[in-house]
């Protein structure tokens, strides 16, 4: 009898050095249940802007390069080649040349080649026949003359200029390559593509379901056997549904802090994050009609944000200050503490910096007999209205009467983009951690998304110049130099990085949450569940 | 009778067109389209492709085109395509309606199961402690938003049994099938159930006042006879009327119960719909519960003339 027992503690002793060990070796099999937070517009990663498609859709596509999935900070060093083989620069870095991936096929069995590297490129340039419905990203290949190929597997982009972080951008989630023969309006609603895992069903406010590719090009990936994303719009019923264990993880990085902190009560063994998600929350301001006109309101509103009460009151202290580029850690061009700490508005003492700005609002006319009225718009969402309320409540140190001006989506752009708003509360999300995408994208004359029309010239010089330079060193300091210009011109102004958690099971595996860019890390090929 | 109920079908026509001037005019007052919100998505505006996928969708055509279009596809059974989906309406449509038909049929039948009886007990037992009692369950009911009570649900499930009933197309286990729609039909039945027995309770309270009750209980007649043989059958008038009237505004609770309890049903997609101003999506959808409502109200006159044969609709 004692031998019996004796072997069972024995036994009981030995599973779990047995259940590390298997732990280690991923395993074949499972469907990854994942809820999602909204339903999304299309299933064209090329026609949208938010990572509501990139995550559920990214598994289906290849890029030409890739950031490695398993490393969290996105940067030049870890971009791998996808169904590019190889790539390389021509000697005046006007030429990037790619060597394509032979024997790869498209879910619907058709083969991958140099021709459609090319459709897709033209159709984001804009010059092929056939159109996007929306083309979102389409000044990212301003510099692109064009893509020509050079057999099957040659595929060539032909730049005006030099742009090494053309690799980034191509590295991103937003950059699948889509199959030609397949039509814009088919990619949206049932896309092909030649990813880990195939397409099986888009059923618009209710699921998504993607299955296996056993032709994968990667032998013995992906672990899963598929992936199921139910859409669930109550945030509150999402996370039950994750507590209560019918969810393998929840929508990556959308758990707030309170939340987490909720979740992690509940579930004690779920594994969550909290990481950077490269969205600034930002100040866009009318800077072509009174009041904001004046130079000198425009600083006094700079002055008076107190960063760390935004950060404590809605994060717990869990975010980041910093200018345009994501501060470090997880970002890698953003300027030093010391140099950020000398713009007006960024230094530590928020009693100095609101005298002054009172002095600056005197100075403009406003004191505490003649307050400035104004309407702080923006848009109907909770985290762009909890953060529009505390910078009402921090403008009143310096004279100015804010009233919150709540904006249905459907008619924020349009309102935005016919001025008609004196301020407004907004929020920036970067696909990739680079300044060509945020400086280009934000903040040059005539781009679609530059929302305050600000420009000048001689930062857009600067512009150019950093976007050429090959020397990371040089380049930073170009960086900085811009940022803190931009900062100093309050072009839009930056309130602060926001954060945010990811949970999932203990048993599912290789799961990796990219620290600066939440749009790129979703392909899920070695993700697998341990049980 | 007969010429009655010609009359009202015509009247309920006429009602049905009106509805559906009012719905497609109040959709395109409301500033945003469809394109705004998707190039809003997308966080830039091409006015050059903007132009282009409103053309494409025909929303640049006059109002007057679209409406006639619109009617002309629902006399031919074309309900068009969704604007976000580009999936046939009647596709996105159709399979949602068994889905939150099941569930309101159950709310309402839950709230009657439960409303009436209970209503009956407590007018029974006027006064008594047990009369007390259910008039708060009936009062919490009236009061407790049904999002809230859901939510408690939910909470309580998970805290208890470890799972929830949230929706799932292919339940494992007959358990599971029922409480996916039961408990979200508990849940939004409970306000109407709670309606359902105050009505009852007071209109039965006026009844057993009656000279016929106490004629009957005078002649012998049992108690459970008196009150449901004779007085409920008399009081039953008013409550049929608050069923019909509750059968209609369910589908208020509906969208918030479907989104408690993530069911994919057509309350839920018509919130949706209208985030995105899915026309096709909308003004279908809102003329089929235009017509379920009319048709309730319907039914609901021609059981007042089934229940209590005073009533009678002449020509």
């Amino acid at each position: 009898m004692r031998s019996v027992r004796t072997l069972a503690v024995a036994a009981l002793l030995l599973l779990p050095a047995y259940h590390v060990a298997s732990a280690g070796e991923p395993k074949q099999g499972g469907i990854l249940k994942v809820y999602h937070r909204d339903s999304p517009a299309s299933a064209s990663i090329h026609e949208e802007a938010t990572y509501s498609v990139n995550i559920p859709f990214m598994p289906v596509f290849n890029n030409l390069v890739i950031y490695k999935q398993d490393v969290p900070q996105n940067s030049m060093e870890s971009i791998v080649p996808d169904l590019a083989e190889s790539w390389a620069w021509s000697g005046d870095k006007k030429k990037l040349t790619f060597k394509l991936r032979q024997g790869v096929k498209w879910h619907d069995g058709k083969p991958f080649t140099a021709a459609d590297v090319k459709c897709t490129f033209d159709m984001l340039m804009g010059k092929s026949q056939q159109k996007f419905r929306k083309n979102p990203r389409k000044s990212w290949y301003d510099e692109v003359v064009d893509v020509t190929t050079s057999g099957d597997f040659e595929a060539s982009f032909n730049l005006k200029r030099p742009q090494p972080a053309l690799l980034a951008l191509l590295a991103s989630g937003y950059t699948p390559v889509y199959p030609c023969h397949v039509s814009a309006g088919d990619m949206r609603t049932k896309p092909t593509g030649t990813g880990p895992f195939k397409f099986v069903e888009f059923k618009a406010n209710e699921s998504i379901k993607l299955t296996r590719n056993p032709d994968y090009w990667k032998k013995g990936l992906p672990y899963l056997d598929g992936m199921e994303f139910t859409i669930i719009t109550n945030r509150s019923t999402a996370i039950l549904g994750f507590i209560s264990g019918q969810f393998d993880m929840t929508f990556p990085t959308e758990v707030s802090i309170p939340l987490l902190k909720d979740v992690k009560k509940q579930s004690p063994n779920a594994v969550c994050v909290v990481e950077p998600i490269n969205v600034s929350t930002n100040i866009i301001v009318n800077s072509s009609s009174p009041p904001f006109d004046s130079l000198d309101i425009r600083r006094a509103m700079a002055l008076a944000i107190d960063r760390k009460a935004f950060i404590s009151i809605l994060f717990e202290g869990q975010a980041d200050i910093g200018g345009t580029m994501l501060p470090a850690p997880g970002g890698l061009w953003a300027m030093p503490k010391e140099m950020l700490e000398t713009i007006p508005g960024y230094g530590p003492d928020i009693n100095a910096n609101r005298e002054e700005a009172r002095k600056l609002m005197q100075k403009a006319g406003f004191g505490p007999d003649k307050r400035l009225a104004v309407k702080v718009a923006t848009r109907n969402i909770p985290i762009y209205r909890d953060p529009a309320i505390i910078l009402i409540d921090q403008l009143k140190s310096i004279y100015i009467d804010g009233e919150l001006d709540v904006v249905e989506t459907a008619n924020w752009f349009s309102k935005v983009a016919r001025k008609d708003y004196a301020l407004g509360l907004n929020l920036t999300g970067n696909a990739v951690d680079d300044p060509d995408q945020s400086f280009y994208e934000n903040y040059s004359c005539g781009s679609e998304r530059n929302y305050t029309n600000y420009c000048n010239k001689d930062i857009e010089k600067l512009f150019g110049e950093q976007s050429q330079e090959t020397d990371v060193a040089k380049r930073k300091k170009i960086v900085w130099e811009i940022d803190k210009k931009l900062q100093e011109d309050v072009a839009r102004p930056i309130i602060y990085h926001g954060r945010s958690g990811s949970c999932w099971q203990p048993y599912v595996k290789g799961i990796t949450i990219m620290v600066n860019s939440s749009y790129n890390g979703y392909r899920y090929e070695d993700v697998w569940m341990d049980k | 009778m007969f010429a009655y109920i010609v009359r009202r079908l015509a009247l309920m026509f006429v009602t049905l067109i009106g509805i559906s001037i009012i719905i497609f005019v109040l959709l395109r007052v409301v500033p945003g389209n469809i394109v705004d919100i998707l190039f809003d998505a997308a966080g830039f505006v091409d006015p050059a492709d903007k132009a282009n996928l409103e053309k494409e969708l025909g929303l640049s055509d006059p109002i007057v085109v679209q409406y006639f279009r619109w009617i002309g596809g629902l006399l031919h059974g074309d309900l068009g395509y969704s604007y976000v989906s580009e999936k046939p309406a009647l596709q996105e449509i159709l399979p949602r309606i068994p889905i939150t038909a099941r569930l309101a049929g159950l709310a309402l039948l839950f709230s009657a199961a439960i409303g009436i009886p209970l209503g009956v007990i407590s007018a029974v037992h006027q006064g008594t402690r047990l009369d007390y009692a259910l008039r708060i369950v009936s009062l919490s009911g009236l009061s407790l938003p049904s999002f809230w009570l859901g939510l408690l649900i939910l909470m309580a499930s998970v805290s208890m049994f470890g799972t929830m009933p949230i929706f799932n197309p292919n339940p494992k286990t007959w358990t599971e099938a029922i409480a996916i729609y039961a408990v979200p039909a508990m849940a939004v039945g409970f306000r109407s159930a709670a309606l359902t027995m105050r009505i009852t309770r007071s209109s039965m309270l006026e009844i057993l006042r009656q000279d016929f009750i106490r004629t009957a209980r005078a002649k012998g007649a049992s108690e459970n006879s008196v009150n449901y043989r004779h007085a409920l059958k008399n009081a039953i008038l008013p409550v049929i009327t608050v069923i019909g009237i509750e059968a209609a505004f369910l589908i208020g609770g509906l969208i918030v119960t479907e989104t408690v309890f993530n069911i994919p049903g057509i309350a839920r997609f018509l919130v949706e719909a209208l985030r995105w101003r899915d026309y096709p999506i909308v003004q279908n959808l809102v003329m089929l519960i235009a017509v379920v409502v009319v048709f309730a109200n319907f039914t609901v006159d021609l059981l007042y003339a089934a229940i209590d044969p005073r009533i009678r609709y002449g020509d």
